[in-house]
């Protein structure tokens, strides 16, 4: 019996896997240009979502035009983020930064309790809430947003990164600073590119989640755990591997709920974390790090 | 002066300080304050350890604090069990699971112990708020019986000032001969450059999974420590917020600087209690702090402090670098 509930418990994996997906490339983009772990990350999904329910319901605007504004929004928190507290800092020790990205999570999280309240908020699904009955599996049309808005964004990122100039100076930087500040690349550009981008990932994520889980001030610190899981799981840095390690955390963490216990959930995916970083610590699709001198 | 004479010194001026704060300050409020300075600045200990001479960060630490609490609760409250062999053996026991833990994530380059911890500390968290039975869950767990001392009951803040004053005092001596130590050059050694250090004979792994397993400890005899002194937990002290916090105070007061690392513990300990007449602003300000902290001061507050001092006192003597 338990098992024509496979099918539902698919999709519920495949759509939080999505935004872990999506958690995860913000991550990723960050680190590769910096070699920081952006603990803001949560904060960007849950500002993203914010601004999106403000633009509807207080500025009345239709999702078509709120939805890139709110975006928009959040990869302006991530310029401020970068040319404030990152690039004024008077070290350059990764350490450092990435605890000032810690204070930088703190203070948005607090900012946004005092602008938009204690209690969790919601968006109206993009296009009703009739389920598409579909075999053993009921599929929200918000289901299909968020997978097509994914898939949308993967598929950007991976022109950007391989087929632009200013994306293959970014992967330039991922993969020696040295290198490409040599060739002519402001190294310091991309960082700040990095971070205007994982802010608007992060605000695509928590708009189109939003009408699913509802969004609180304090929702980004789980959120933010989740995609980093899925990250390491995928191997740290990588693209593909952030895509891959979010759907397959996504649908663990699923089954791990729906056929184990659903008490233990958010256990179970950091169960399997431990385990692929005892087995093999670089990740799925990482690099394994050679020691040198 | 002799580098151990001015050990010396300034060791025996904090225990001045600490002697003849209770004459100054009077009542239950502040006494609480100072007491958990001193838990924290156990935990910190051990994690600057980690940090400054290892060059490793854990973010698992209120996990092992957590362990130590709840295992001494559960072992002393429900079985009886005598609490100081518990709160030693439940030290051993932490030190254990931090080795294995330790043993595969050490072995390789980069910050894999970081996620490990991360990871951990997360599991742990769902398991005291999950194990009901045992752990009482989200409510917390009551009654833990209070620390003796021979025929002595340890009761109120201030028997527990004197008694976590003494312990953090001690260890913290023990931890500045450690860095003192063979033990100590040798990680220092590791954190400057673990190549080299392993060329020059030095077991890296060994050490830097010894001293992880060394700051487990610290941080399990802490949450012993809390629990018979407060006499009740919840899981919620022990989440991952709190082991970002110690790691923020290892770093505000000064990475592998261990009296830094207790103005760190002391400061970011009174900082929300000061701040708490802010209300809803309060942990705004303790974040912008915070980031103030680290731009202006990334070698740590206490280095920095003493930098700006000496600059001072060079520019007033007309002597310039």
């Amino acid at each position: 019996m338990i098992w024509t509930q496979l099918p539902q418990f698919l999709v519920s994996g495949i759509t939080s896997g999505s935004i872990y997906a999506l958690i995860a490339l913000g991550f990723g983009i960050i680190h590769n240009a910096t070699g920081i772990v952006n603990f803001a990350q949560g904060e960007f999904v849950m500002i993203g979502a914010m601004a999106m329910i403000s633009l509807t319901q207080v500025a009345g605007l239709p999702v078509p035009i709120a939805f890139p504004l709110a975006v928009l929004a959040v990869m302006a928190v991530g310029w401020l983020m970068e040319i404030g507290p990152i690039r004024r800092a008077r070290s350059n020790s990764i350490l450092i930064l990435v605890m000032i990205t810690v204070g930088a999570s703190i203070t948005m999280r607090e900012a946004a309790m005092l602008v938009w309240g204690k209690t969790p908020r919601t968006l109206p699904s993009f296009s009703g809430d009739e389920p598409l009955v579909w075999g053993h599996a009921a599929i929200l049309p918000q289901t299909l947003w968020i997978l097509g808005i994914t898939l949308l964004v993967v598929v950007l990122l991976g022109i950007f990164f391989n087929r632009t100039m200013v994306g293959k100076a970014m992967r330039a930087v991922a993969e020696n600073r040295r290198g490409a500040a040599l060739v002519g690349i402001a190294v310091y550009r991309m960082t700040l590119l990095s971070f205007v981008l994982s802010g608007g990932i992060g605000a695509v994520a928590g708009i189109i989640i939003t009408p699913i889980t509802t969004m609180s001030y304090s929702a980004g610190v789980m959120l933010a755990l989740k995609g980093f899981a899925a990250a390491i799981l995928g191997g740290y840095g990588s693209m593909l591997g952030a895509v891959v390690g979010g759907l397959l955390l996504g649908i663990m963490e699923s089954f791990g709920a729906g056929f184990i216990s659903s008490a233990y959930k958010d256990a179970f995916a950091f169960m399997i974390l431990l385990l692929v970083l005892f087995v093999r610590p670089a990740g799925l699709f990482g690099k394994e790090e050679i020691k040198r001198v | 002066m002799t580098k151990t004479r001015k050990k010396w010194i300034y060791f025996l001026g904090l225990a001045g300080v600490v002697g003849l704060l209770p004459l100054v300050v009077k009542g239950g409020y502040y006494l609480l304050v100072l007491n958990i300075i001193a838990i924290n600045g156990l935990v910190v200990l051990g994690l600057n350890l980690l940090i400054g001479f290892a060059g490793q960060i854990s973010l698992g630490h209120a996990a092992f604090f957590g362990i130590g609490a709840y295992l001494s609760a559960i072992f002393t409250a429900m079985y009886n069990a005598p609490p100081w062999p518990t709160l030693l053996a439940v030290m051993v026991f932490t030190a254990v699971v931090a080795y294995l833990l330790g043993i595969p994530t050490l072995r390789l380059e980069g910050h894999y112990l970081v996620m490990a911890t991360l990871g951990f500390n997360i599991i742990v968290y769902i398991l005291m708020v999950q194990m009901e039975y045992w752990t009482g869950g989200p409510s917390g767990f009551a009654g833990i019986p209070p620390l003796n001392l021979g025929p002595f009951p340890v009761e109120g803040d201030l028997h527990y000032y004197w008694l976590l004053w003494s312990f953090f005092l001690a260890i913290f001596f023990l931890s500045l001969n450690l860095v003192d130590s063979r033990v100590g050059r040798a990680l220092r050694a590791i954190h400057e450059n673990e190549l080299v250090a392993n060329a020059m004979g030095v077991n890296t792994e060994r050490y830097k999974v010894i001293i992880f397993a060394v700051s487990a400890a610290y941080a399990s005899l802490a949450g012993s420590l809390y629990a018979h002194y407060l006499s009740f937990i919840s899981p919620k002290t022990f989440d991952i917020f709190y082991s970002v916090q110690v790691v923020t105070m290892v770093v505000v007061g000064g990475i592998g600087n261990l009296w830094g690392g207790l103005l760190g513990a002391a400061l970011l300990t009174a900082l929300p209690e000061v701040l708490h007449a802010m209300r809803d602003y309060a942990l705004l300000l303790y974040g912008v702090i915070l980031m103030g902290a680290l731009v202006f001061f990334p070698e740590g507050l206490l280095p920095g402090l003493i930098k700006l001092w000496s600059d001072k006192r060079a520019a007033k003597l007309g002597v310039s670098e």
